[in-house]
């Protein structure tokens, strides 16, 4: 499957592809797109990469291996769940918002963590499976 | 009084850092502990005996009624001593019986953790702190049976022993639940109030079942005895202890605290006889057919525990003054028999009476301790064991109707038992010493004065019953019985029926004992009546049920994917079919429905083909590719009806799961033989049926008058509480972010899995 055409588009495509996942999950919140979307087209990009130049190459691209990004993932979830309890004496996972709107993300609050948190778990849960089947091939 | 339960669980938490230090001379010391335990239960017996009850509690789940609440009134007083009593001579004895044992260290852990665990039993006013301990002392005897645990049969008679015991847990658990239940609390005082309501409620049988299950299965009682001649694999000291000074007294202490509570009717006194009744006489007579000195004690031990279980069930208050007595005597003898038993063990390397004999030569403190132990045993005056037999026999005396009959089991056990105590106190002492042994000399006194403490004091308080009846006897009649009145023990009643019956007993005791020798002959002529007994039935009954889970797991664990999946499928088929055809009506109003758009009908004309492509191509990758289609055609579906969200994620999910079944298919064979037209016929059968069952539930399921408020609450609320205008986000990272939270720790396990198996193989195929 190497051939010439998609492994010079792979190298524009992956970029892009994320660029356009995270574009997915800031944009969860008042349109269709999230972190669960957004995490499977990241997973997505880095398949393709994968096909094209081989999984080693992904795997140098990926720095560390993505089964570490799933307890990240579930940390900064959780995190942002228990904030409310630490900080602001709320129920757990009440919504917090920053006061001013912050220019390209909007309005910052602690559902996009949550949200981040998913993203990176469906990127590592994906990528952990993927990967360590193609590799006991 | 927490402190002093959970002294014995810190004891042993203690000794799993530091046993190396008590394996030596430093042994002796851990006595200590169960004799300050001691000390401190004896200090509460002046205000005890004045009939005050001491309550002390602590919170726990209070949620759930259930808290450490620990009440120490006469009943729990005399097992609490008992515990620490006899637990403080057994730590000593063992100092010297297991000296320099590699395990010294393990084995006081295990028996401090019966000790603290048995104390909470006895201690414990909330049945379900109780059955938590319970618990913990039958996990402790488990231990303890299977301490030689190089030995096959130790392990095996460990594993009876937990069975039947634990099976007693949960009957116990159960009963509580009910009793708890019914009574509205789990705190046994309490329930006392509630005693009318008990009785006449509709489950009063079952509880009463279950109770007495739990009751019969740790005391040993007929058909569940025979875990305890079995448990005698465990070092001497454990049976001393355990199984038959304490824990096999769990049940009889269970039964006792729940008379006043339970004793509503007939069953109650009727089941309890009855059983008592058997299990007294059918293991007293066992006595006669066992050579192996443990053996004897066991079979004696189970007919005591039938003799209480007997005298509770009569539950006058003569009965049961005489139950709390014989617990004493029993406890007093039946342990230094045990210790005795024990000595000549560890001396001769034998506990085979036929060949013991003449033994008071080398071994005469120990031939003392087991003639008067023998003497309490055999209820001969002035022990505390004569005060003991003729109240048993005044209990029966006045029994009613059925008296006569009543006591006559009771002398033909009591014969039987007198028989038994001077085999296991007297035999091995008597007669000619064999030239073999003539070179033993007497071990050290930790060993010997134990025992001899024991039958002493059996001796003083026979001569003065006063002391057990204030202690004991009366704080257990105010609280155990409900008429109470006053009473005395007394050594001498004069001339009466009571002291003729005494004299009958011990007359034709001592003739059994002189006529009838134990002979190895008898033991195999018995040994073929085996295929009947309950032991064998039981454990027939346990292969049994093994046999037919293999059977039952082979059958459907079948290792194949696609049986698991039409196992499944089919159930749900059954299942859904019934509920949805018991109660079906299906109102479509067609007028409602829309035209059909030209793009629905041509994603409907992909889905089909994609659908029998899959079913008919004849290429694994084909097939995949057809399925991807199939998902695909979906995620138009949904953007149609206006669904983004759903569409995009089936989109993405597709995607990828059409990657997935590519990577595994790559590596399997190129598809050699397809299935045949049976079981494809009988798979299509089974898809299509489920299709259209879904289908009718969905139909039916659109029927339903909506119930529009939920989603009302989210469209009103997901701006204004949670700033978000995509309602379908908000609830899954807002209104219903736990979910969420959970879907993705699940998504971490399932990806966990596949790297954990996969990696697995991988490993072990380097190796090679």
């Amino acid at each position: 499957m190497r051939t010439l055409i998609l492994k010079s588009a792979s190298s524009y495509l992956l970029p892009v592809l994320l660029l356009f996942s995270v574009f997915i999950l800031l944009r969860g919140h008042y349109l269709p797109g999230g972190g669960f979307v957004g995490g499977l087209v990241a997973a997505i990009a880095f398949v393709l990469d994968a096909f094209s130049n081989g999984l080693d190459k992904t795997k140098v691209v990926l720095k560390v291996h993505p089964g570490f990004l799933m307890p990240l993932g579930l940390l900064i979830a959780f995190l942002s769940g228990i904030t409310p309890i630490l900080f602001s004496d709320l129920p757990l996972m009440t919504g917090l918002w920053a006061d001013d709107p912050i220019p390209v993300i909007g309005a910052l609050g602690s559902a996009l963590f949550f949200d981040l948190g998913v993203y990176l778990v469906v990127i590592g849960a994906s990528l952990t499976i993927i990967f360590t089947i193609s590799e006991s091939a | 009084m927490l402190a002093a339960v959970l002294l014995g669980f810190l004891f042993s938490l203690f000794l799993v850092f530091s046993g190396t230090y008590f394996r030596g001379k430093l042994a002796v010391l851990s006595s200590l502990i169960p004799l300050s335990l001691f000390v401190y239960f004896l200090s509460y017996l002046p205000e005890v005996s004045n009939g005050e009850v001491i309550y002390q509690s602590y919170e726990w789940i209070p949620s759930f009624g259930v808290n450490l609440s620990f009440t120490l009134d006469g009943l729990a007083l005399l097992f609490a001593l008992m515990i620490t009593g006899v637990g403080s001579l057994v730590f000593l004895y063992t100092s010297a019986y297991l000296k320099d044992h590699k395990y010294l260290d393990r084995f006081y852990g295990y028996l401090s953790l019966f000790m603290a665990a048995m104390l909470g039993l006895v201690l414990s006013d909330n049945l379900m702190s109780m059955f938590i301990f319970w618990e913990l002392t039958s996990i402790s005897s488990f231990y303890l049976i299977g301490f030689n645990n190089d030995k096959a049969d130790s392990r095996k008679s460990a594993l009876v022993a937990l069975g039947i015991t634990g099976i007693g847990g949960l009957l116990l658990l159960g009963g509580a639940v009910l009793l708890g239940d019914v009574a509205g609390t789990y705190r046994i005082s309490e329930m006392l109030s509630s005693r009318e309501a008990i009785a006449d409620s509709s489950s009063y049988l079952l509880i009463l079942l279950l109770i007495f299950g739990a009751a019969f299965t740790k005391s040993a009682q007929f058909p569940f005895h025979f875990w305890l001649p079995g448990a005698m694999k465990a070092p001497t000291p454990v049976s001393t202890y355990l199984h038959s000074a304490t824990m096999v007294k769990a049940g009889i202490y269970l039964l006792f605290r729940m008379t006043p509570v339970l004793n509503g009717g007939d069953i109650w006194h009727t089941i309890l006889i009855i059983v008592g009744a058997v299990t007294m006489l059918y293991s007293a007579i066992h006595i006669i057919f066992r050579t192996d000195l443990k053996g004897i004690l066991a079979y004696s031990t189970i007919s005591a525990l039938g003799i209480l279980v007997f005298l509770i069930g009569i539950g006058t208050q003569a009965a049961l003054v005489a139950a709390a007595v014989f617990i004493v005597v029993h406890a007093l003898y039946k342990a230094s028999l045990f210790l005795i038993t024990g000595i000549i063990d560890h001396e001769t390397g034998t506990r085979d009476i036929t060949q013991l004999a003449g033994l008071r030569k080398v071994l005469m403190p120990v031939a003392i301790a087991g003639f008067i132990a023998a003497l309490i045993s055999g209820g001969v005056p002035p022990t505390l064991g004569f005060v003991g037999k003729d109240l048993i026999y005044e209990a029966t005396l006045h029994y009613g109707g059925s008296a006569v009959l009543l006591t006559v089991l009771a002398i033909l056990t009591k014969i039987l038992l007198f028989y038994g105590g001077f085999l296991a106190g007297v035999k091995p002492f008597m007669g000619k010493l064999p030239e073999k042994y003539s070179k033993l000399h007497l071990p050290s006194p930790l060993m010997w004065v134990p025992p001899l403490l024991m039958t002493i004091a059996g001796i003083v308080f026979g001569i003065f019953p006063g002391l057990i009846e204030t202690a004991i006897a009366k704080p257990i009649a105010m609280t155990q019985v409900i008429d109470y009145e006053s009473f005395h023990l007394k050594l001498w009643h004069g001339f009466n029926t009571v002291l003729g019956l005494s004299a009958i007993t011990i007359t034709l005791g001592l003739v059994l004992y002189f006529a009838l020798k134990p002979k190895h002959s008898l033991e195999t002529a018995i040994a073929k009546l085996d295929v009947i007994a309950p032991k064998t039935l039981l454990l027939q009954l346990s292969t049994g049920f093994e046999k037919f889970s293999t059977l039952w797991t082979n059958f459907f664990q079948t290792g194949y994917l696609r049986h698991y999946l039409s196992t499944i499928v089919a159930f749900l088929i059954v299942l859904l079919g019934f509920l949805l055809f018991s109660d079906f009506s299906l109102n479509i109003d067609f007028n409602t429905l829309t035209e059909l758009t030209i793009y629905e009908l041509s994603i409907l004309t992909m889905l089909l083909i994609g659908v029998l492509y899959t079913v008919f191509t004849k290429s694994r990758l084909a097939a995949v590719a057809a399925l991807g289609v199939v998902g695909l055609s979906f995620s138009l579906l949904f953007l149609f009806y206006s669904a983004p969200d759903l569409a995009m994620t089936q989109f993405s999910v597709d995607t990828l799961t059409v990657i997935l079944f590519v990577l595994v298919l790559y590596k399997l064979p190129k598809y050699l033989n397809l299935s045949d037209t049976k079981i494809r016929i009988k798979h299509g059968v089974l898809s299509i049926s489920f299709g259209v069952l879904i289908t009718l539930l969905i139909l039916r399921v659109l029927g339903e008058p909506k119930n529009a408020e939920v989603s009302e609450y989210y469209a009103e609320n997901a701006y204004k509480l949670a700033h978000g205008k995509n309602i379908v986000n908000v609830i899954l990272v807002d209104f219903r972010g736990i979910d969420t939270m959970i879907e993705i720790s699940v998504l971490i396990v399932a990806a966990l899995g596949v790297f954990g198996l996969l990696k697995l193989r991988l490993k072990t195929r380097d190796k090679k």
